[in-house]
């Protein structure tokens, strides 16, 4: 049986080399599949990471609270872009009160807009906080010259700004910014500091921004009261769901929500394990669509497969019927088929492997090369395996029916076909 | 006694649509006989031929291989069968494309139970019929006449109680044809048996005996008493 095995895997080899070209073009669809898969599962793999980095390095002891209501899993409207005002100033002060959320260490609240900056004759676009003193020790940024904004700064509305390392470079070049006036729609602007460079910290570049205080921001700027979100720092990890509970209560206290439930909410609460799991599962999700669809190729390849052994069989019939007379019998013919099939299969899939990790080493290269360094190269075993068995199914499902055709050909009408 | 056939009939098609192909042909083969089997066109020489090379089935009468009813054997017992004890020689040569002589030669053994020696026998039987400086050649970069000859080693390389031989002269030169029929007749002289389909006289001449056929009916079945080539001329078996 296993010389049998081996005698046809000899034929098989002997035939498929004998049509190099032929073989090459019939492996290509497997070859494109398979390559497709790894690439999304590698690359999807490396993506996932970075994001994962980019919310880790949020911290795990803070918690965001967002307007607008949102399931588990889900992002907020507001993360989404849409423009929820059942956030405020006072919601914020309320948080900030000891005997609300005992587990508070820092509570800070942020307002955005975007505006034209100025100095003397420069003009730059830029994104710009409204956020209250205690943004720097939230995001562990640094002063590289001057200070920030204080507490009485804020509440006296103060027309003071800390520029981000970027805006600074922007703005100044490098002249001294720190006494110089700037403006925003006109409002003066006394430069009180410029941070050291803090690079992306959740999804956000701190370094091309400028920050103003919020109440600031809020009414000569934006002429607004809601503000966008609020970040709170937890004395302990540990306490993170007790102090979750406390903000709950506290906001549905501040907005007169008498259901407990949540589902009344008009604001989420997130904190970074759950934004963890929530991007997750969205690259989860685009990472097994993008699968689907590239095994889906296998699936059109496996087809083109078919299609050319059928070819195959009709070209080689008088071979076919040459072999029975020679003493071959169906299940030889069969076996000699199917063997063909699985040998261009998995030879497909071996170069589509090759190929596939390659591109995704180009692809990390490239991430490097762009200074996305959370980018990690995983290239998983499993996509691996998966593709071999895919390619091999494929042999099996795709072949049998041209090796059956083959086995039931009459020798003598396959000896006078032309 | 290597062929008895009694009463072997054969037809195609089914209830309206049958052709009566062979109507009762009855014959004895012996180990050893050269026997052409001559008839014009439509005469049932190739079907007989056909049902006696276990590629077809009779549909009435018996056919004995070495003393074994065949009809009652499988598919897969017959392709063994046809493997092991039975060569053929085509019109066409049928010789695999893009591959060496010495390949299309070892392609009954990769089908035989003996797995031992394939290069070594198929080599030797290659250099009988003159043909080893020709081992890796492509078989499209040969002659017809050596294309011939490569198929009768084919036919050989398991040593088969039969070589069946259909219009092997069909395709080839004079010159290539006779040297074809010399090297059957000269296999025919060391004991093998030769069963050739022909509908050339001057062809079937070469054989011992010769069994003509007309309309499915046996209209001849005699010796031959002048044979073109008398058994001491040229031997290209060596």
């Amino acid at each position: 049986m296993f010389e049998n095995y081996q005698q046809a895997i000899k034929t098989s080899s002997k035939t498929l080399l004998a049509n190099k070209g032929r073989s090459f073009l019939t492996m290509l669809g497997i070859i494109i599949g398979v390559s497709a898969v790894i690439i999304i599962n590698t690359v999807g793999a490396g993506a996932q990471e970075l994001i994962l980095a980019q919310i880790k390095s949020i911290g795990t002891d803070k918690i965001a609270i967002l307007p607008g209501n949102s399931g588990k899993k889900e992002p907020p409207a507001s993360a989404l872009g849409i423009v929820i005002t059942t956030l405020n100033y006072e919601d914020m002060l309320a948080l900030n009160k000891k005997n609300n959320v005992a587990n508070a260490e820092i509570v800070v609240a942020y307002s955005n807009g975007n505006a034209n900056i100025s100095w003397k004759s420069n003009n730059y676009n830029i994104n710009f906080t409204g956020t209250t003193h205690q943004h720097p020790e939230i995001i562990n940024s640094e002063l590289d010259q001057g200070r920030f904004f204080t507490k009485k700064e804020e509440k006296d509305f103060s027309r003071v700004i800390v520029l981000g390392s970027e805006a600074k470079k922007e703005l100044f070049g490098d002249s001294d910014a720190i006494g110089q006036k700037v403006k925003i729609k006109k409002h003066s602007f006394e430069v009180i500091g410029v941070n050291k460079e803090k690079g992306t910290v959740g999804f956000e570049n701190y370094d091309d921004k400028v920050f103003i205080p919020l109440r600031t921001a809020q009414s000569i700027i934006l002429g607004i009261n809601h503000i966008n979100k609020i970040i709170i720092k937890v004395d302990n990890e540990k306490n993170i769901n007790h102090a979750i509970e406390d903000v709950k209560n506290t906001i549905r206290e501040q907005h007169n929500i008498k259901d407990k439930t949540g589902e009344k909410d008009d604001f989420s609460v997130k904190n970074s394990a759950e934004g963890l799991d929530m991007i997750k599962s969205i690259t989860d999700a685009l990472r097994y669509f993008l699968a689907a669809m590239a095994a889906l190729s296998l699936l059109v390849g496996g087809i083109g497969i078919m299609n050319i052994m059928l070819v195959s069989v009709s070209e080689r019939t008088n071979e076919i019927g040459l072999r029975k007379a020679l003493g071959a019998n169906n299940s030889n013919i069969t076996t000699q088929f199917l063997i063909e099939t699985i040998t261009i299969t998995l030879l497909g899939g071996s170069f589509g492997i090759i190929l596939g990790i390659l591109i995704s080493f180009l692809i990390f290269i490239i991430a490097k090369l762009l200074n996305y360094n959370d980018w990690e190269l995983i290239i998983s075993l499993n996509s691996i395996l998966i593709s071999v068995g895919v390619s091999i199914t494929i042999g099996l499902i795709f072949g049998i029916y041209p090796a059956k055709k083959a086995s039931k050909l009459d020798p003598i009408i396959a000896l006078q076909y032309e | 006694m290597l062929i008895k056939i009694q009463n072997l009939k054969k037809q195609y098609g089914e209830e309206e649509l049958i052709t009566k192909v062979l109507h009762g042909l009855s014959f004895t083969i012996n180990q050893g006989e050269f026997i052409s089997i001559m008839g014009p066109s439509g005469s049932g020489k190739s079907t007989l031929m056909h049902i006696l090379g276990l590629l077809d089935r009779l549909t009435k009468g018996q056919y004995e291989f070495e003393g074994q009813d065949v009809s009652k054997l499988d598919d897969n017992q017959l392709a063994k069968l046809r493997n092991e004890k039975i060569g053929f020689v085509f019109q066409a040569f049928h010789l695999l494309p893009k591959t060496t002589v010495l390949e299309n030669v070892m392609l009954p053994l990769a089908y035989s139970s003996d797995k031992k020696n394939h290069i070594a026998k198929a080599k030797k039987i290659l250099e009988s019929v003159d043909l080893g400086h020709r081992l890796n050649y492509y078989s499209n970069q040969i002659s017809g006449g050596e294309k011939q000859r490569v198929a009768i080693a084919r036919a050989l390389v398991n040593n088969p109680s039969v070589i069946f031989a259909d219009e092997p002269t069909g395709n080839l030169d004079s010159k290539s044809g006779k040297q074809v029929m010399e090297l059957l007749q000269n296999l025919n002289d060391q004991g093998n048996t030769i069963i050739l389909v022909t509908h050339e006289t001057q062809t079937a001449e070469h054989a011992n005996r010769i069994i003509q056929l007309k309309d499915g009916l046996i209209v001849n079945d005699s010796s031959v008493k002048n044979k073109r080539i008398a058994k001491n001329e040229k031997i290209l078996v060596k």
